[in-house]
């Protein structure tokens, strides 16, 4: 069954100027544990789409289901992930991590601990104490990532999560998120202007068009790259070809 | 290897060395102009260069603090002023606080209100005294009303700027695990403001004094205010003096106490 589908999503936003139409009729479904990346120019309505999937925006029409039902936004199935780590300064790592069960109301002691056994399996343990400016950008990232996994939720949404980090830094943690959430087996959906990055760690690229936002095509990843972790990925050989064909998809959408 | 480690120790040592002297010049000089000033005044004043009934003399202001303290009376202005300083100060940030998350909380009434609190701001709160007075009669309320009121309304407004200032993504964060509007605003909006709210109570420690020592004029009872309208009146400027460099004192102590607070305080984040 669909973990995940999206049903004719259509999205106006108003300004004093003008309506401006960012996504149209924009269907999709994810299947359990897929990994799906998003891909396009900018402005063509990803970050307002993984938004409205998450239950932040109210869609001007268009539906999201969750395994079936439609969202029901008091019970948060949802995780997000953004940009910048956005950990809060005055709160130390556990905290911080432990924040969306708080939010939640969930006091299971079980659970806390689960979150904090994360943390040492993403290779942070002994920070719980510390405060996030101690940290480095990649550890903070990871730290963001716990706490988006803490609350279990059943679809992750990763808003160019690695763009704001060293290329290094960026290609480590690729490999450490995609291990983790094929560990857990959950289902992800990527937001990025990467392609090199949408190749190597998703199962399914869906290319969007700009202004309105549109899918133009969808790009099934084969077994042979998507058997891998990103980083060898990267290094295989069908990659560049893949990569060819993305590229001039893009140009295509830019010209047109 | 070792040599050269001694070579950077020495220098190092040096360096520090040059350090400690730099502050020491500081403070000498800083003394110097404090004693300069007030032995300046004594010879001036005793050889009637200034008016010594109307600028007075450190001696003679030295030996009324004297006199002062000895018969008990300067405790209990002290002690009035400040309470109504301190009591003023705190009632100012906290209602400025409160009246900023109302105005958060209802972002329609914060756009409503926008002009009258403009005018509010820009407005003199020091003339409010009389009417002050006049309402909560001429007492302890009305002085401690005029050391919050000349504060809360600037409080309100640098609070409001700073609750709307926070990055929109903390707030992100918590709604995309459902957190309701109580939660983000205590979560996230308050202790991201935290500073800004720290900072103005050091200002409006400032303010504070401005609203009591107007205040302790017109109610005319007791106080440094008092002490200062009352020595005006009876033409004793040594008086006068006294009271004003009291407050002086106190107010930089009072200052450098909330300063202290502030670094303990935001040394977490």
């Amino acid at each position: 069954m669909n973990v995940l589908a999206v049903e004719q999503i259509s999205h106006t936003y108003f300004t004093k100027q003008a309506a401006v139409t960012a996504l149209e009729h924009v269907s999709l479904t994810i299947e359990k544990g897929e990994f799906i990346s998003f891909l396009g120019p900018s402005g063509c309505g990803k970050t307002t789409l993984l938004s409205i999937i998450a239950g932040l925006i109210q869609p001007t029409r268009g539906r999201i289901l969750v395994e079936g039902k439609e969202m029901n936004t008091k019970q948060k199935v949802i995780g997000y992930m953004l940009q910048q780590d956005y950990l809060f300064p005055w709160k130390t790592i556990e905290e911080n991590v432990t924040i969306g069960l708080n939010i939640m109301g969930i006091n299971d002691y079980a659970k806390k601990e689960k979150a904090l056994a994360l943390l040492t399996e993403m290779g942070l343990s002994g920070v719980e104490k510390q405060y996030p400016y101690q940290l480095s950008g990649g550890m903070r990232q990871r730290a963001a990532l716990v706490r988006t996994l803490a609350t279990d939720p059943k679809i992750l949404l990763l808003d160019e999560p690695f763009s704001a980090l060293d290329y290094q830094t960026k290609l480590k943690l690729e490999d450490l998120v995609w291990k983790t959430l094929k560990q857990y087996n959950k289902t992800a959906l990527l937001v990025t202007h990467d392609i090199g990055e949408a190749i190597a760690m998703s199962d399914r690229i869906f290319i969007f068009s700009a202004k309105p936002g549109r899918i133009v095509r969808t790009i099934n990843v084969p077994e042979t790259l998507r058997t891998h972790p990103p980083f060898a990925a990267r290094q295989h050989v069908d990659f560049s070809s893949l990569f060819q064909v993305i590229w001039k998809e893009l140009e295509n959408i830019e010209q047109a | 290897m070792n040599k050269h480690n001694s070579l950077l120790q020495h220098l190092h040592e040096q360096y520090l060395l040059s350090l400690k002297k730099e502050k020491r010049t500081i403070l000498f000089f800083q003394c110097l102009i404090f004693l300069f000033f007030f032995l300046l005044w004594e010879v001036a004043s005793r050889h009637n260069w200034i008016d010594p009934l109307l600028f007075s003399s450190p001696s003679s202001i030295w030996r009324l603090l004297v006199q002062k303290i000895a018969d008990h009376t300067l405790f209990v202005h002290v002690g009035i002023t400040l309470t109504e300083t301190v009591f003023g100060f705190i009632l100012g940030t906290l209602l400025g606080t409160c009246l900023a998350a109302l105005l958060w909380w209802f972002p329609l009434l914060s756009r409503i209100l926008d002009p009258y609190l403009v005018v509010l701001n820009a407005m003199p709160k020091v003339a409010l005294g009389p009417i002050l007075i006049v309402a909560l009669g001429p007492s302890f309320t009305s002085i401690i009303a005029m050391g919050a009121i000349i504060s809360v309304i600037i409080t309100t407004i640098v609070v409001y700027t700073s609750f709307k200032e926070v990055d929109e993504n903390y707030v992100k964060v918590l709604k995309t695990f459902g957190a309701t509007k109580r939660q983000c605003f205590t979560e996230a909006i308050l202790p991201a403001s935290f500073p800004t709210i720290i900072s103005t109570l050091k200002v409006n420690v400032g303010l504070s004094w401005v609203g009591v020592i107007v205040g302790e004029f017109l109610v005319s009872k007791q106080g440094l205010g008092y002490m200062i309208i009352y020595g005006f009146q009876v033409f004793n400027f040594t008086l006068v003096l006294l009271s004003l460099l009291i407050i002086a004192l106190l107010a930089t102590m009072m200052y450098q106490l909330v300063s202290v607070i502030e670094k303990k305080l935001l040394k977490r984040s």
